[in-house]
């Protein structure tokens, strides 16, 4: 499989990515050149495989629910770019 | 080392007390502290001076002296009451993907530049309290995403190797001229600075080789434990079901004293096992008699040089010779893991990437509205190799390509971890097989037009992160251009302690590699 100019700007606004004019071309190679590779893997068999899940066989951890952490919204919010009252600000979303 | 550093000494002698407390291995200042030949401050500080003078590799993105000096202080204190912790005064480089409170983590990317994290990480939590001491934080390919160092946001770092007979070296005004060599990646800042003495340690991380491949460009040795072995908590993710922190260090027995206080469980990381953490040092001088070492056929692969191919047989003559039997495995899907390492990978990234919005942290490009907030932030703020393996990931996870991309990726990693599991049922105790399939390569020379010609680089060491197991690279040699060469042993899934036993052997035939002199002093 290969992906086409119009695929390479549609994933760039899947993944919230801007590209100009300029960077379709040599990103659409890069993906190619990537997706070619990976083709080989229609080479193996894998009927009745099951996909793998979790790499060591590990049993989900349990906890009490309830609360261990938190009470510091100051904190959370300091490294953000804006904020107001320790809420994160963004441009307006609903009209 | 001699005495203390005394107030009106010369120069040179100054010079020589760099040297030799930066030249000595972790376990030996650990000696040298408990026995008062010199003190944690003293230690420290030879370090500092080291890291100073060596600005022109770019190893570190961000020192940290003062801190250091404090915790030195600190550990001098413990150490005259007596208290001294497993690691008490050890100075060691941090990757710039362990967050460390209040001091910038960017993990090399400008869409973090500024993040200063109101958390420690476990691992770097894990190291303090055992009495380590941070020089500062080290260069790394940006979010972990690379062989060479290359794409981080803060430029390559210089391999503290030079070819031989190379232009390089030390320019003026700080710089260095020459063809520079790359000291592999990700964890391309740890295993230089280990190299060039900037630390007695480092933290590094290993999602498809990342701690392996830079140690064995080195001549350091490098560990990434098994999944589920070092907590993740406070650790930049990259790919959650790969990624597994280790360190680089000098020999064997370090990076076994390394591990130890790394590794730990913790009720923040789920995937992190609640299993007692072995005295990895006891197992260095184990030895290897009786062991069965596997050596797997289908890493001899196409066009394979022919100094891997001795470096190899040596390695295997070496195991032998001490007591090992060799025997000949077969790991069926081993060339079908990098390809789909390139499809889980990227996958993975991509969701983990998502966070990076410019709403609560790091950089942020206003937009006329979110949308266009979103996508300006992430134009800017990731580099080239970043937004096309979020962009892959992106594309293999979307509808109508889901099964035939990511499950079928899946469904391969199965295939490969079964794989292992029937060498190792078949009484197999460990794997031996080259580490990387070349020798450090110049800044520049790979991938600048076909990214898979850098991926390549990871094909002996991903199979070993899409099974979840643990992975030794230790240096074996040195190749032609007089630059090292090193080995990997794979072993069954928390079983480290006979990794380290068999590294030890291999280290102890080899020899220790002479690592290069400061030449790139400022």
């Amino acid at each position: 499989m290969s992906v086409d100019q119009k695929t390479v700007r549609r994933i760039a606004h899947l993944a919230r990515i801007a590209v100009t004019d300029e960077d379709v071309p040599h990103l659409q190679g890069e993906l190619n050149a990537i997706l070619s590779f990976v083709e080989q893997l229609n080479e193996v068999n894998v009927e009745g495989v099951e996909p793998m899940t979790s790499v060591t066989p590990l049993v989900m951890k349990k906890r009490q629910d309830g609360v261990t952490d938190g009470g510091y919204a100051d904190k959370i919010v300091q490294n953000a770019p804006a904020t107001e009252d320790n809420f994160f600000l963004v441009p307006k979303v609903i009209e | 080392m001699g005495g203390r550093v005394k107030p009106g000494h010369d120069a040179e002698a100054e010079i020589r007390t760099v040297t030799e407390l930066t030249h000595l291995t972790l376990a030996e200042a650990r000696d040298g502290l408990k026995a008062k030949t010199f003190s944690a401050t003293e230690l420290t500080k030879a370090h500092i001076q080291a890291v100073e003078q060596a600005r022109a590799l770019n190893a570190y993105v961000r020192e940290t002296p003062d801190q250091a000096l404090a915790m030195a202080k600190a550990s001098e204190e413990r150490i005259a009451k007596g208290e001294a912790r497993p690691l008490e005064g050890i100075p060691l480089g941090i990757k710039d993907l362990f967050c460390t409170e209040g001091v910038e983590t960017t993990a090399g990317s400008n869409i973090l530049k500024g993040f200063k994290p109101p958390y420690e990480s476990t691992v770097t939590r894990n190291l303090w309290n055992d009495g380590a001491v941070m020089l500062g934080k080290l260069n790394m390919d940006e979010f972990a995403m690379g062989s060479s160092n290359e794409t981080s946001a803060f430029k390559p770092v210089v391999s503290p190797w030079r070819r031989e007979g190379s232009n390089v070296g030390a320019g003026t005004s700080g710089s260095i001229e020459g063809t520079h060599l790359v000291p592999g990646g990700s964890s391309g800042g740890s295993a230089a600075a280990v190299a060039a003495h900037l630390c007695l340690a480092a933290t590094a991380t290993d999602t498809g080789g990342s701690i392996r491949q830079p140690a064995a460009f080195t001549g350091t040795v490098g560990i990434k434990p098994t999944y589920g072995r070092v907590s993740r908590w406070g650790t930049v993710a990259f790919a959650s079901s790969l990624d597994q922190a280790g360190p680089i260090a000098r020999n064997v027995r370090d990076a076994a004293i390394m591990l130890r206080s790394m590794a730990s469980p913790d009720a923040k990381d789920t995937t992190c096992v609640d299993m007692p953490v072995p005295d990895y040092e006891a197992a260095v001088g184990r030895g290897v008699k009786g062991l069965k070492i596997g050596i797997p056929k289908e890493y001899r692969v196409d066009g394979m040089s022919p100094e891997i191919e001795t470096l190899w047989e040596q390695g295997t003559a070496w195991l032998r010779a001490a007591g090992a039997e060799i025997v000949e495995v077969s790991l069926p899907h081993t060339k079908y893991a990098l390809p789909a390492y390139y499809i889980v990978a990227p996958a993975e990234a991509s969701s983990n990437l998502a966070r990076y919005d410019g709403v609560r942290y790091g950089l942020r490009e206003n937009g006329k509205d979110i949308v266009e907030l979103y996508e300006k932030t992430r134009a800017a703020g990731f580099g080239r190799e970043v937004k096309r393996r979020i962009m892959i990931g992106t594309y293999v996870l979307s509808a109508g390509y889901y099964d035939a991309y990511y499950v079928r990726a899946q469904q391969i990693r199965t295939l490969i971890k079964r794989d292992f599991e029937e060498v190792y049922a078949s009484g197999v105790d460990a794997i031996l097989t080259p580490a990387t399939p070349s020798a450090a390569f110049g800044i520049g020379e790979k991938g600048s037009g076909d990214p898979v010609e850098m991926y390549l680089n990871d094909i002996f060491t991903v199979t070993v992160n899409m099974a979840g197991l643990p992975g030794l690279a230790v240096p074996a040699g040195l190749d032609a251009q007089g630059l090292p060469l090193g080995l990997q042993l794979i072993g069954r899934a928390f079983d480290e302690e006979t990794l380290f036993a068999a590294g030890q052997v291999i280290e102890d035939a080899a020899g220790r590699i002479a690592l290069p002199q400061a030449w790139w002093k400022a």
